[in-house]
């Protein structure tokens, strides 16, 4: 029988929720790596045993963590105990560091900092891990301070894609309130070249040759809180999200304003339409509707938190514009929570299911594509990412 | 044998229960009996001192025989009870909320 598996990274450790095809009863597992920040859990798309994690903690910096039996167990990529001491260290899985080769690598520049002068690039832990859609071994690592890695043996090493940081608009990159980040990476399904990624606050960029060469995709975009409103950089995109049937057709929910792009992010156009605010970080699609998108709207910048105390996502049938409140079984009052960027996904069976999990430690589960919803459990850490695997 | 304690969050990355015991060759400073340490436990190259650089991470600390080591040149002699045994060094996370 199908199932799904909840892949959750919190503050403080990372749980596997399991169910089968009906999704009504729960295996909840975990902590796994208690007491560290899991930024990111993600299975491979082509093999679904294979799941990688990203733990980090400001003390002790950045691991990958890998598992080969569905997050059962775990292990750093080539970070076992060396039989002697005198052979030399292996255990490069948590080894980023920036490419200045000259071959390959850019001279590492300065971006721009939070009161505007220049800051040299600092690597500080990995946001986001996309693995390959068709080898379980190649998995991209999107990192802090913004630029994009890729592995190509399972995650014990890592190698900078470097034209995404030098191509030539980094030192205008500036971090947003959570850091500098790359925080979205989308394979394209129908393109094995071309790759989408977003960072806070620089804005969408694209590769049409596997991620050596990038340039900047934000026409479109409108940003009232930089010097210049529809600059080529400087947007604080919050997310990108596309179905895998029509890969060109992007969505984005950006710092304020949800967006839609029909030409692969040739060109924006607004589409927050009716809803009551469009400040927010997750947006996500509909495993077989492709104009069927959903968003969390946050009341503001500084309000971190659902408009009136009600816990809404908003469910567009008709590629945005026209947005329904969804709210069965969700919070309608007294709620303070917020939704992460990486926090909402959906798994693939006949009856798509929506997933997301929120800062007050709840996960909550929708079986009939947003019409109604119940917690899959309440009382995690903060939630800092949900991931979804449709299982056989 | 150098004996290091490692704090919880190390101990579990690196899967070891208690203090771990060190062969060094040469003279036993920082390091060296982190080169050692980092030799047998590769998971935790990174994680006390950066990889390139080397820098102790800020948030880290080294004591031993009831002083702070940390801000010594990585090359200078740790205390001859830590030499020989007699007494760990510790590696400690820095007390700054979590």
């Amino acid at each position: 029988m199908s199932g799904v598996r909840v892949l959750v990274g919190t503050r403080k450790g990372a749980f596997v929720l399991a169910a089968d095809g009906k999704r009504k009863q729960w295996d909840v597992r975990g902590p796994f790596f208690a007491g560290w920040e899991i930024y990111h859990v993600k299975g491979s798309p082509s093999d679904p045993q294979r799941v990688y994690a990203s733990q980090s903690s400001s003390w002790f910096g950045q691991v990958i963590q890998r598992s080969d039996d569905g997050g059962k167990t775990w292990a750093a990529p080539g970070g076992g105990i060396t039989k002697s001491a005198e052979r030399m260290p292996q255990g490069e899985s948590n080894k980023f560091v920036y490419d200045v080769s000259p071959q390959t690598g850019k001279p590492l520049t300065t971006h721009q900092w939070y009161d505007g002068t220049q800051h040299p690039w600092e690597f500080k832990r990995v946001w986001h891990l996309e693995p390959s859609l068709s080898d379980p071994d190649t998995v991209y690592a999107g990192v802090e301070d913004a630029a994009l890695f890729r592995s190509t043996d399972g995650g014990t090493t890592w190698q900078e894609l470097a034209g995404l940081r030098g191509h030539g608009t980094g030192p205008q990159w500036q971090p947003g309130a959570g850091g500098m980040c790359l925080h979205t990476v989308l394979l394209d399904p129908g393109d094995p070249r071309r790759i989408y990624v977003a960072i806070s606050a620089a804005g969408a960029f694209r590769s049409d040759d596997a991620g050596r060469t990038w340039r900047p995709i934000n026409r479109g975009l409108k940003s009232q809180y930089i010097p210049d409103p529809t600059a080529e950089v400087g947007h604080c995109v919050h997310r990108l999200a596309l179905h895998p049937a029509r890969p060109r057709v992007l969505f984005m929910q950006k710092h304020w304003d949800v967006m839609r792009s029909d030409d692969a992010g040739e060109s924006w156009r607004e589409v927050s339409g009716n809803l009551p605010t469009d400040f927010g970080f997750v947006i996500d699609v509909h495993a077989h509707e492709p104009d069927t998108v959903y968003v969390a709207p946050i009341k503001s910048d500084s309000e971190h938190y659902p408009l009136d105390g009600k816990l809404r996502v908003y469910r567009s049938r008709t590629g945005g514009n026209e947005w329904e409140a969804l709210t069965k079984g969700l919070p309608q009052r007294d709620c303070y929570v917020n939704i992460l960027r990486d926090a909402m996904a959906v798994d693939s069976l006949d009856a798509c299911g929506i997933y997301f999990g929120t800062t007050g430690g709840q996960v909550y589960a929708s079986t009939d594509a947003g019409d109604s919803w119940a917690p899959i459990v309440r009382d995690l850490p903060p939630v800092l990412s949900v991931e979804v695997q449709t299982l056989p | 044998m150098i004996r290091v304690e490692l704090p919880p969050h190390l101990r579990t990355l690196a899967g070891v229960t208690d203090e771990v015991a060190l062969e060094v060759t040469g003279a036993a400073t920082q390091r060296s009996v982190l080169d050692a340490l980092e030799a047998r436990y590769p998971v935790l190259r990174g994680t006390i001192r950066d990889h390139v650089t080397q820098q102790r991470r800020p948030f880290v600390r080294f004591f031993a025989c009831a002083r702070d080591w940390s801000h010594e040149p990585p090359d200078a002699p740790l205390p001859a009870a830590v030499a020989s045994g007699a007494e760990p060094l510790l590696v400690i996370g820095a007390v700054a909320g979590g």
